[in-house]
């Protein structure tokens, strides 16, 4: 046996120092038990025995049957009250005497006692007492709150909701809310939260004017204003990316660089025009599968392929491709549902009633997608294909002028090659793959084999068959398209397209230890290409580099022949242009003389890839993704000369056919015409204009109904652990499925559920998650775990009326912030004195406003808007910082394609920053931005030393202390003192007190005389660099220059500059 | 009054409560019921961050030096020595051994191949080393080494991942934040848990020394080869140490101006933080400071004048001199799938003596008895040639780590494989036991060192590991 983890449980325990402050909490229970007789009702089930239950016994006495011991379950009370295979009640309610669970976990029989001794989880006399105390009162059980729909409660009191539920709380505890935050406070707070940005001087001044003229209406009016502003969507966005576990890497040992902005834009987009929660979720979950589904909403999908993608040599593909799956309802549960789903992933969960076989029925909603890296074209490249388009047709149509009766020619021709067509039978592969194992390919329905994930720089791919017919002729091979390669297919090249060296045909009779070469004559492919030097990119630096001397890397590409004309050095290309080459292809070889194959002769066809370049990475491999063998015995066979799409069209009758397909027809019938040579030639030329995408995106569609997946539950998790089959279905603890949903496919059904309003957690989680951004604090603590061991929320008639009021107002997200942000209770100062943080160190009850550290990006884009640095450019690719490069020996693969951004473009928002999964940029990460390897809905906030010394020296923001010492001499007034309340206001949004103004005087006065004494150069601290003199504003020196950019530095890393308070 | 977000989260959960309890009805003795019932598990030491804990009993080592050997060297060739391997060179591997058997890149036609090098006994122990060890060999008798370990994965990354995190699967603490989080820093002037590599970055990259769902000050630290130890360790141009100093005094100044205003506890932590990092300027480049240490320590260790797995040894101990406690060696460069002879040939000769430098460099300072050294990568290689003859393909089912100080016994051999090191044939131990002792001899029981995430309480070796008692003194 290997390892058996079934045999080992979850165990937990509490520390020393918990059980003695258990016992302690023992000696009044008896007061407490007291209490409840008096009031005749004892322990609440949810609140009070739960969590004992949970932690204690539902190891082995809960849901899950497979670690369920002795039959018996204490976490229903039918089965409870049965009792298990002893046949013996294990509670009678109201008689603890005689329940087996009171006797068992008072028992002094080392043999008999519950939990048992081995298990280490001895339970505290008060935990025995309070169950007692509740089989005593009737053992009632409760329904966990998060799992019951959401309800709205009246407001106890008039006014924003948000504050009669959080007064109301207050004066029960017997405390005040803290008086109003200043305008200047408030201002900086309202922009932080939603925009991410600081307010700028002549934003505060407008604020505090209308203020102090009708506070309630400055900021209504800001909060309009603020949620109408693009930078809103960058803002919310990011926490968005954050759950999405949005990265522009792929992950694991290579961790190439992916192109998934154009999702990432999306969703600023999305949240931009407020659209509407639930579909923002279903378009994620299945906008491919909407009615009419446009592109937006296709690479809206994008959120379910932000996962990682393996490209280690020799992975298994499948067993990266359901960890990927798994992954996908990891992010669900902690983004959308808030349920730790990852716990059923390998048995039936422990304390949320999820099961094992549930878990994989959320699977099955998402197995059947093809993982699609689409094009996508900026709108002038729409406009120019469209212009493209229109020429083209307008050409056909010319020409289908010029022959009135071009329907009956089309047909007659399409008769002719109907007849004409060779027969193929596809040789069924007995074994295929990669000759050095570096990629292991997959065999599909079709007889086709397709190479997913290592990409092969150089090497050779061979399918081995035992071949139907007696006697053979010739070879077909066919590189197919398909949804799962990139673009398409079907080449694995950064354009979708191949190159092949050099096919090589062998068999090998029964008996025979040897292959026999078989020689290949005349090949003919579907489309000719012309021969030239192979493509730049693939070529050898190694052999390019002497290039005068040595003639460089001498292979070539082009003709069919090259592929069996015995050399290495040539390789057979088809690339159709990048208006067509996203097409089936195929090639054909004649045997030099009809080959005899007894029954049993194996036929091994090898695929030489040999053009690609010398990245072991991968980035330049050029072999076929997918690729299919057949083989005829008619004589002389060659290829079939038409496209892929005309051959589709030509095997349907003509009323059968579709307009697209009627086109292709068309299309390759001018073709074959020798008179419409013009015509074709003209069309090729305005289809050589055809722009290549200016961006992909990851992103995903349905798979075909002969390609549907069967999903299996996984013991353990593990992927080559396959058991029962499961069907598509949702957990039954939850909301049921909708009746109407039974029609939809699947995916798009789970999304639909997803966001039903009967869903007992969506809402709740997505107003939980808006709460937590604007007060640091979600009103529930664990965003990401509503299920019944998360700590329970202070203020749950709060949450469930923000949810109520966020589905009844359409799922609309600025309409929820609009409510927050102008409570009186976000408005509250956020200073604290000692003795209300000892009462409420975290501030859950609200007796203050929000103040906590900016998330690293707004940190950041704090420090590039008040130093004026900062570029405001919305969306696009993201940029590369200036990282230093000892950081690059963290990487595993080489990292050349990191190019450091300069000028403009290195200040855009942090957002854009690219962010690489293995080697997170060290700015952001100190500052706990996530590294995107898994969904994150909360980030820590720490403060380590690493992050005071990015904030401090890191090469950006050096710039911007630089950039804001040069800002304040230019603009902040014309003394010291001026421009001290400049560049403090605004870095905090308020004018600095006397000392702090002292403080900052002080070290101006320190550094000028050192900077005057040579002790210090100005140059050097103005410019970073002692050979650049800085451009300093007309009556100020470099020496003030260095000694502003000390002081801004100083500046930009306040507690009040990095903090929003 | 201690203002620290440690603090703070326990005293949250027992003030959330005590509205809880006031509202209910129910006395205050039993907040401490309900908190312990919510955070089970949770070790919940008061005091900050990273202040030293106790842990749950007498531990055996203070502090690890993990020297982890990336890209997983070959036991066959170095540490378990086969001569049936090389006897059915070229043979078929017998067929019962493949059933179920997965490697990454070979296929079950791939023969046998003998053993690339010569073996030797070394020391009182008598363990078989290659001929490439002779460094190890001489200290063998302070080493223990398993010949016995397993692990789940046969690709990299997510070997490397249940090595290092005790889980293939991304976003889990790694061992040395486990340390941490479990065991405290002992010093101010350094991360408690520092990364250091040669050759060249690791297949999981980053999540191998990071902090997962644990709060970020238990995620390693990686000192560079190169420029700055530690990223953005130096002023900007032209900001000498007097203009820092006074830079940080008056940020801390009006930082506790701030402080006085606001009441955050954070502004305090924000403090101490900016405080940290002035005295890592001064300690991280004096503890690079090689050159300060005596020639004939220097020596030992071979080349430390330049970049490289010998320098990082050397700073490994002293890292574990200055209280850090857990230092991570990555030397990722044992993927011979090809070119095994000349790789072996250069990583030892890049990894003997430094690592065995550093064993006897801990002894004679007394240190080895309380600093615990783990020296092994994510998987082993195959019995099978991978290609002709000189390579060898990923292999889980056995491979070789060695431990020494730190509580284990000296000059010990545990497990056995079978004649041709394919399987283990005695006392498995899997990367989850090995966990559970490397925790053991910290003093804990792996058991009830729990992190709550999610609602579970998250070990390291997950449902499994079992404290390999064999192994400790």
């Amino acid at each position: 046996m290997f390892y058996d983890r079934r045999k080992r449980g979850v165990q937990s325990a509490h520390s020393p120092r918990a059980r003695r402050a258990c016992r302690a909490g023992a000696m009044s229970l008896f007061g407490m038990v007291s209490a409840w007789a008096a009031e005749g009702k004892g322990p609440d089930y949810i609140r009070d025995i739960r969590p004992v239950l949970a932690d204690n016994c539902f190891q082995c006495h809960g849901q899950d049957e497979g670690s369920r011991k002795a039959n018996l379950r204490l976490d229903e009370r039918d089965s409870a009250l049965k009792g298990g295979k002893t046949g013996e009640p294990a509670i009678v309610p109201h008689h603890p005497e005689k329940s087996a669970l009171i006797e068992r976990i008072t028992s002094t029989d080392e043999e008999e006692i519950m939990p048992p001794v081995s298990r280490k989880h001895a339970l505290a006399p008060a935990q025995i007492e309070l169950l007692r105390a509740w089989v005593g009162a009737g053992a009632e059980y409760g329904e966990h709150w998060a799992f019951r729909s959401p309800r709205r409660l009246a407001p106890p009191g008039r006014g924003n909701p948000i504050d009669a539920f959080v007064r109301a709380r207050l004066v029960r505890e017997g405390l005040k809310p803290a008086p109003a935050a200043s305008a200047d406070q408030l201002c900086r707070r309202l922009h932080l939260d939603l925009t991410g940005l600081p307010p700028t001087l002549a934003e505060l001044d407008r604020f505090n004017t209308a203020y102090r003229r009708d506070p309630e209406g400055a900021v209504n009016q800001a909060v309009d204003a603020l949620l109408a502003s693009p930078h809103y969507g960058e803002k919310w966005a990011r926490h968005w990316l954050d759950a999405a576990r949005y990265a522009d890497s792929d992950g694991y040992e290579k961790d190439l660089p992916r192109q998934q902005w154009a999702w990432r834009d999306w969703v600023i987009s999305a949240i931009n025009r407020d659209l509407p929660y639930d579909e923002f979720v279903i378009e994620q979950l299945a906008g491919d599968q909407l009615p009419g589904a446009t592109e937006a909403q296709r690479i809206a999908t994008g959120f379910l392929r932000n996962g990682m993608i393996n490209e280690e040599g020799a992975v298994v593909n499948e067993q990266f491709r359901i960890e990927g799956v798994q992954d996908r309802i990891d992010t669900l549960g902690k983004s959308v549902l808030g349920l730790t789903l990852q716990c059923a992933q390998c048995h039936s969960h422990k304390f949320d009633p999820i099961k094992h076989t549930e878990y994989y029925g959320l699977f099955a909603a998402l197995n059947n997608t093809y993982e699609r890296t689409d094009p996508v074209y900026s709108p002038e490249q729409k406009a120019l294909i469209a212009r493209l388009e229109t020429q083209v047709a307008m050409l056909e149509q010319q020409l289908k002028s010029a022959e009135p009766d071009w329907p009956r020619q089309v047909e007659t021709w399409a008769a002719e090659q109907r007849r004409a067509a060779i027969p193929w039978t596809v040789m069924s592969p007995k074994d295929f793959g990669w000759v050095d194992g570096s990629a292991h390919p997959d065999l599909l329905p079709d007889g086709s084999v397709i190479s997913l994930g290592y990409r092969v720089p150089n090497g050779e791919l061979f399918i081995t068959g035992e071949p139907a017919l007696q006697q053979v002729t010739g070879l077909r091979l066919e590189t197919l398209t398909h949804p799962d390669l990139a673009l398409g297919g079907p080449g694995r090249n950064h354009l979708g397209t191949f190159a092949i060296t050099e096919l090589v045909v062998e068999v090998r009779e029964p008996g025979a230890k040897a292959w026999r070469k078989l020689e290949l004559c005349h090949a003919t492919a579907d489309f000719a290409d012309v021969e030239r030097p192979l493509e730049a990119r693939f070529r050898d630096p190694a052999k390019e580099k002497d290039r005068e001397k040595t003639g460089g890397d001498k292979r070539r590409q082009g003709p069919v022949a090259f592929l069996a004309d015995g050399s290495d050095e040539t390789a057979w290309t088809a690339d159709r242009g990048p208006a067509l080459r996203h097409t089936d292809l195929q090639a054909v070889v004649q045997f030099a003389e009809p080959v005899t194959l007894p029954e049993g002769t194996q036929l091994r066809a090898t695929v030489k890839a040999g053009h690609g370049g010398p990245d072991i990475r991968g980035l330049d491999a050029n072999f076929p993704g997918r690729i299919r063998v057949a083989l005829t015995q008619v004589p002389s066979p060659v290829a079939d000369l038409l496209p892929a799409d005309a051959r589709t069209a030509l095997a349907r009758k003509p009323a059968e056919r579709s307009a697209a397909e009627n086109a292709a027809l068309f299309a390759a019938w001018r073709a074959c015409q020798p008179r419409f040579a013009g015509f074709s030639a003209e069309i090729q030329r305005v289809r050589d204009g055809w722009p290549l995408p200016h961006t992909t995106v990851l992103d995903l569609t349905a798979r075909r109904p002969r390609e549907q997946r069967v999903t299996r539950l996984l013991e353990r998790g593990a992927w080559d652990h396959p058991g029962p089959v499961v069907e598509p279905h949702v957990p039954a603890f939850l909301h049921p499925l909708r009746p109407e949903f039974d029609t939809l496919p699947d995916r798009l059904a789970l999304a639909k559920w997803l966001t039903d309003p009967a869903s007992p957690t969506t809402a709740r989680v997505a107003v939980n998650r808006t709460w937590q951004a604007v007060f640091g604090d979600g009103l529930v603590e664990t965003p990401d775990d509503f299920g019944v061991r998360a700590p329970l929320p202070a203020h749950p008639e709060l949450l469930d009326w923000l949810a109520v009021d966020f589905m009844e107002g359409g799922w609309s997200q600025k309409r929820l912030l609009r409510t927050i942000l102008t409570s009186q209770t976000y408005r509250q100062s956020s200073a604290v004195s000692a003795r209300e943080l000892a009462i409420d160190p975290q501030n859950h009850l609200l007796a203050r406003g929000p103040r906590f550290r900016a998330d690293a990006e707004v940190v950041r884009d704090i420090a590039l808007s008040v130093s004026g640095l900062l570029n405001t450019r919305i969306g696009g690719p993201s940029v590369f910082a200036p990282i230093p490069a000892s950081a690059f020996a963290e990487s595993y693969a080489e990292v050349d394609f990191w190019k450091i951004a300069e000028g403009a473009e290195r200040y855009v928002r942090s957002l854009y920053v690219f962010r690489r999964r293995t080697m997170t940029d060290p700015v952001l990460a100190s500052l706990d931005a996530p590294t995107g390897e898994v969904s994150c809905v909360r980030r820590d906030r720490s403060n380590t030393p690493l992050a005071a010394l990015g904030a401090l020296n890191e090469t950006v923001f050096s710039e911007a202390a630089r950039a804001l010492a040069l800002r304040t001499l230019r603009e902040g007034g014309r003394d010291d003192r001026e421009r001290i309340a400049f560049a403090w206001r605004l870095c905090t949004a308020r004018l600095p007190r006397k000392a702090e103004i002292a403080e900052l005087e002080r070290l101006l006065a320190v550094q000028r005389e050192r900077l005057r004494g040579g002790w210090l150069g100005a140059r050097e601290i103005a410019t970073g660099s002692s050979t650049v003199v800085p451009e300093v504003p007309a009556g100020t020196t470099p020496v003030d220059a260095a000694a502003w950019t000390i002081v801004a530095r100083v500046l930009l890393n306040l507690d009040e500059t990095i903090t929003k308070g | 009054m201690d203002f620290n977000p440690g603090l703070r989260a326990e005293s949250a959960r027992s003030i959330s409560r005590r509205w809880f309890f006031r509202e209910c009805g129910v006395g205050l003795a039993s907040i401490a019921l309900t908190s312990l019932l919510a955070r089970a598990g949770d070790l919940a030491a008061p005091g900050r961050t990273l202040a030293p804990r106790r842990p749950h009993f007498a531990p055996k080592a203070k502090r690890v030096i993990f020297l982890f050997m990336g890209g997983a060297p070959s036991h066959i060739d170095l540490f378990d020595a086969k001569p049936e391997l090389t006897k059915r060179n070229g043979q078929l591997p017998p067929e019962s051994l493949l059933a179920g058997y997965r490697s990454a890149f070979i296929k079950p036609d791939a023969t046998l191949l003998g053993p690339k090098f010569g073996f030797s006994r070394y020391g009182q122990c008598g363990m078989e080393l290659s001929e490439l060890l002779p460094h190890l060999g001489k200290v063998a008798d302070d080493v223990c080494f398993i010949r016995s370990m397993q692990t789940d994965a046969i690709n990299h990354a997510p070997g490397q991942l249940l090595m290092n995190t005790g889980s293939m699967q991304f976003g889990r603490p790694s061992l040395g934040a486990w340390s941490l989080y479990g065991l405290g820093s002992e010093t101010e002037n350094l991360p408690g848990f520092v990364v250091l590599s040669s050759a060249k970055g690791s297949s999981a990259g980053s999540a191998n020394w990071g902090c997962g769902f644990m709060p970020a000050a238990y995620a390693g630290v990686p000192f560079r080869a190169t420029g700055d130890p530690v990223l953005y360790l130096s002023n900007p141009p032209g900001i000498d140490a007097e203009a820092q100093r006074d830079s940080l005094d008056s940020l801390r100044r009006l930082n506790e101006m701030t402080l006085a205003v606001t009441g955050d506890p954070a502004t305090q932590a924000r403090i101490e933080g900016y405080e940290m990092a002035y005295r890592l300027q001064a300690s991280a480049p004096e503890l690079m400071e090689t050159s300060r240490e005596p020639e004939s320590v220097r020596s030992m260790y071979g080349d430390v004048s330049k970049p490289g797995f010998a320098r990082n040894c050397l700073l490994a101990r002293r890292l574990a001199e200055r209280g850090v406690r857990f230092v991570q060696l990555f030397h990722e460069a044992w993927d011979q799938h090809g070119n095994l002879q000349n790789g072996l040939k250069r990583n030892c000769a890049d990894t003997d003596q430094p690592a065995a430098a550093l064993i006897a460099d801990l002894k004679q300072r007394g240190m080895l008895d309380d600093t615990l050294v783990v020296w092994g990568g994510e998987f082993g290689r195959t019995p099978m040639a991978q290609g002709t003859d000189n390579g060898r393909d990923h292999h889980n089912r056995a491979f070789t780590m060695w431990l020494a100080g730190g509580g284990v016994k000296r000059g010990f051999i545990y497990g056995q494989t079978d004649e041709i090191g394919f399987s283990v044939v005695e006392n498995p131990v899997h990367v989850h036991d090995l966990h559970a002792t490397i925790l053991h001899l910290l003093g804990f029981d792996h058991e009830r060192l729990t992190f709550r995430s999610q609602g579970r309480d998250f070990r390291l070796t997950d449902v499994a590991g079992r404290v390999v008692g064999d192994l400790l003194v």
